[in-house]
């Protein structure tokens, strides 16, 4: 039987599912209700200052972006870190955590990029009991204009000096949450590894205009007629959140900064995915405004499930197991030739692979007559357009060409032998294999 | 207060209400987060089967791309340009052996997109608006002749208009719809819609409706040729078989299409009588048609019997388990041959038949069904020919509807060629008028 227990830099929790910092986890009722409902931990919703709370906007704070059936994709929101005092905050947090002493309790943080500012408030997180602190680097509206937030998290500087005043403050573990709204996420995690981050979380929202109201004119979601910028996620970001989680997660400097994987999360597949490619365990936030709590009674038997399938006892024996094949193109083996397949059985004749390659790839599928589409090997580039357009699973596959073939695309034999860019012939800079 | 169960043809056998409900919408219309779900459905398949399938080759696809954006009013123009009928196709097509038949999610997974309450919901939503969404062309200086306003008619007579012709549309009734106001079961067409449409569809503007004028009863072809650039016949098939069974005149034997007609126009049906034990005779659409309502009139026994096996029934395997659903039993390889009673049937005897290298032959086995009323649903036959050469008892045609004579055109079920269905007479006709025009142009 899997053992879901999770261990991530010293903060214990039943399973690796912890609630992101977000509306969800923003007060005492909601984070009962979570930990009730099986959640392993949560990051409580970023704590400000002391003194008077930041305001909200009194109209919508949230977006949408629909798949079919209305099904959520992707949301956005407008929402600013608690707008609630900072002493009643710390008060549930203690209640919550006292209740709840085998979950995972994380406080994120945002206060003004001042030293004195986050000596001000460590103490009185600590205070509270909390595991460990997040640091966040990532909110792209709002607290941003005021020099917070993303603001912190696209200077690596700032990361680095705010991390090192956690460091040198609290025994709490210290957690750096960064944007994506960046161009290369290594430099901001090397930065936070240098201020001396015991981890990072990723992804933060993306900087986002999920709609705009045809009639009004007005980005949604609109507030009297005018919309800002809001920070996306949900499903739709989980691939660029999965890039930048492996680009940390074999980065020469970063390979071994723990990571807590957020964006998109919503399934157990979604977070063993996460997990494989280095995240010691993933952070959720839409899933949950979108399904509520019971999500994650899916999540723990999916992954038990899957653990077991696969011979896993614990969660650190996959993670991180896919990182070593994540590479450059450039190291991709030109050598593999695969061909398109297409099972006539399965077919149901929609066409639709058909349309695909014929009008925007290699016009490699013929149409032949009773609606019969077949791969013509020899223009097929096995570019798999036709795999992710066919609507039947596993009707088309990608067969690959076993060594001694000849490609009737190319005229070459095809060889098992691994061969990738950096020796092609046509690669001007192309080193001569030794 | 008569009940099911109560001897004779009688009116109100179950109360108004339960008839009034019984003769409801027989699919429920899209709302429009039902339609965008439906919407999604749809794969957007290359060269779309479905469009094949469809007699008006329809852009099925598009349209449904149209529901899905957001757009239902340019998906019913999609519709409508190829089908100006379309919202009663949508309400009374075999789809199960049309367009759904060929939609590749029936090979799928048995579940196709439910492509005519898409194209319902579509037309409907264009309809609802009011206003008429084709322009006509400026006046060609031509007139044409269109005799019978059923659907061959009125799409041929649209198609002319749109192109500038004026048009004439003469009919035998009283009011203009065909079979789409007189032929088909109340609960396909409900809300008086076979005459909104016609309403909606004269809209387009150029033409000049007739009634109470029929070919060989004040018009002749003669003269509609001579007063007229082109002449399009649509008439129909005003006569039904005959049993050829001993006693078919007596009384409560009626042919199926009167008794639909009678229910399709009565101010209210609680005052249609019907009989206790109902026996219809044939296999098409018609005879489930006649069936089905006789059930819902609150008939206490319907059946149908048809001559040949199950598999032969003109009706489809849809319209046979929508009869079984309501109650009405199905019974095949049985035919009739003697009407009893005195005076009125109150029994009707049939044969049990085979089938032996087609041809149907009596097994010799006899049996007798309790019935005070027998429905002839056994086909339906041209009466009126205006002198044109014949081909299977119907107006031979060529081509686009054209006939033996020059400058007169055929469509529809009077017409010899394709289904007898509303869908391919709204195509032939279409077709002949895009004839008519290119010929009277040219």
């Amino acid at each position: 039987m899997a053992d879901l227990r999770s261990d991530f830099i010293g903060i214990k929790s039943p399973n690796p599912f912890w609630l992101a910092s977000a509306p969800p986890t923003d007060k005492e009722y909601n984070v009962r209700r979570a930990f009730e409902a099986g959640w392993g931990g949560v990051v409580w919703k970023t704590l400000g200052e002391a003194g008077p709370p930041i305001v909200n906007v009194n109209g919508p704070r949230y977006g949408v972006v629909y798949g079919a059936d209305r099904r959520v994709l992707g949301i956005n929101n407008i929402e600013l870190i608690t707008d609630r005092p900072l002493e009643v905050n710390l008060r549930e947090i203690k209640a919550v955590k006292r209740d709840y002493p085998d979950r995972a309790m994380v406080v994120s943080i945002m206060v003004p990029c001042e030293e004195s500012a986050w000596k001000a408030i460590l103490p009185l997180v600590e205070e509270t009991g909390a595991d460990g602190i997040e640091l966040n680097f990532g909110c792209p509206h709002g607290m941003s204009e005021r020099g917070m937030g993303a603001a912190v998290g696209q200077v690596p500087e700032y990361i680095e000096m705010v991390a090192r005043w956690c460091k040198q403050s609290t025994r709490m573990p210290v957690i750096v949450k960064l944007t994506p709204n960046i161009t290369d996420i290594r430099y901001p995690a090397r930065a936070a590894m240098a201020g001396g981050a015991d981890a990072v979380s990723l992804i933060n929202t993306v900087s986002s205009i999920t709609s705009v109201n045809l009639d009004t004119m007005s980005p949604e979601p609109s507030i009297d007629g005018k919309g800002s910028h809001g920070g996306f996620c949900g499903p739709a970001v989980k691939p660029i959140a999965l890039n930048m989680v492996a680009d940390i997660a074999r980065d020469a400097e970063t390979r071994r900064l723990p990571i807590s994987g957020i964006g998109g999360v919503t399934t157990w597949r979604d977070a063993a995915e996460f997990m494989v490619l280095g995240a010691g365990n993933v952070q959720v936030c839409t899933a949950v405004m979108t399904y509520g709590f019971k999500i994650v009674q899916e999540m723990m038997s999916g992954m038990s499930q899957w653990m077991d399938e696969k011979g896993y006892e614990n969660t650190a024996d996959f993670v991180g197991r896919a990182v070593p094949n994540v590479t450059d193109w450039q190291y991709l083996n030109l050598n593999y030739v695969a061909k398109a397949k297409i099972d006539q059985d399965a077919c149901i004749k929609c066409g639709r692979c058909y349309a695909a390659c014929e009008d925007t790839s290699h016009q490699a599928i013929a149409m032949k007559e009773g609606r019969v589409f077949e791969v013509i090997d020899a223009e097929c580039v096995a570019c798999n357009l036709c795999v992710d357009v066919c609507p039947v699973e596993d009707c088309i596959t990608m067969e690959r060409m076993p060594d001694g073939a000849v490609d009737p695309r190319t005229g070459k034999v095809v060889t098992s032998d691994y061969a990738n860019w950096t020796t092609h012939p046509n690669n001007p800079a192309a080193q001569a294999a030794e | 207060m008569p009940n099911p169960m109560t001897p004779g043809i009688v009116p109100g056998r179950l109360p108004p209400s339960q008839i009034a409900e019984n003769f409801g919408d027989l699919h429920t219309p899209y709302a429009p987060h039902e339609a965008a779900v439906a919407a999604d459905r749809c794969y957007f398949c290359y060269d779309a089967p479905c469009i094949t399938a469809c007699p008006t080759s329809i852009d099925i696809p598009l349209f449904i791309r149209q529901i899905q954006t957001g757009t239902p009013e340019a998906a019913a123009r999609t519709i409508l340009e190829q089908n100006i009928l379309g919202g009663m196709c949508a309400r009374v097509c075999p789809t199960e052996t049309l367009c759904e038949e060929a939609c590749v999610r029936e090979a799928a997974e048995g579940k196709p997109v439910e492509i005519g309450r898409l194209q319902r919901y579509a037309t409907d939503v264009l309809m609802a608006e009011g206003d008429h969404p084709f322009e006509r062309a400026a006046p060609t200086g031509k007139a044409v002749a269109v005799v019978g306003a059923g659907p061959a008619g009125l799409a041929c007579a649209h198609r002319l208009a749109m192109k500038g012709h004026a048009v004439t549309l003469f009919e035998a009734k009283a009011r203009p719809g065909g079979l789409n106001e007189f032929g088909i079961a109340a609960y396909k067409a409900t809300d008086g819609f076979a005459s909104r449409e016609v309403d909606w569809l004269l809209g387009i503007g150029g033409i000049t409706v007739e009634t109470g004028k029929m070919l060989g009863d004040g018009l002749t072809l003669e003269g509609l040729k001579s007063d007229f650039d082109a002449v399009f016949l649509g008439v129909g098939l005003g006569g039904v078989n005959a049993l050829r069974a001993d006693g078919e005149d007596k009384a409560g034997v009626e042919n199926a299409v009167a008794f639909i007609a009678d229910l399709r126009q009565a101010e209210d049906l609680a005052a249609l009588p019907v009989g206790r034990n109902v026996v219809v005779i044939g296999g098409g659409m018609t005879a489930v048609d006649a069936a089905v309502q006789s059930k819902l009139l609150g008939a206490d026994s319907v059946t149908i019997a048809y001559r040949r096996s199950r598999d032969r029934m003109g009706a489809s395997r849809y319209e046979q388990d929508l009869a079984a659903s309501h109650g009405v039993r199905l019974l095949f390889n049985a035919m009739p041959v003697a009407v009893h009673g005195n005076g009125s049937v109150s029994e009707i005897e049939l044969e049990y038949t085979a089938e032996e290298d087609g041809a149907l032959k009596g097994t010799g086995e006899r049996f007798r069904l309790a019935a005070d009323q027998v429905f002839k649903a056994i086909g339906q036959v041209l009466t009126t020919d205006g002198g044109l050469a014949l081909e299977g008892g119907k107006i031979a045609v060529t081509g686009a509807g054209q006939t033996s004579v020059a400058g007169v055109w055929a469509g529809g079920d009077c017409a010899s060629g394709g289904d007898d269905l509303t869908v391919t007479a709204v195509a032939e006709g279409r077709d002949a008028a895009e004839d008519i025009h290119r010929v009277l142009m040219g």
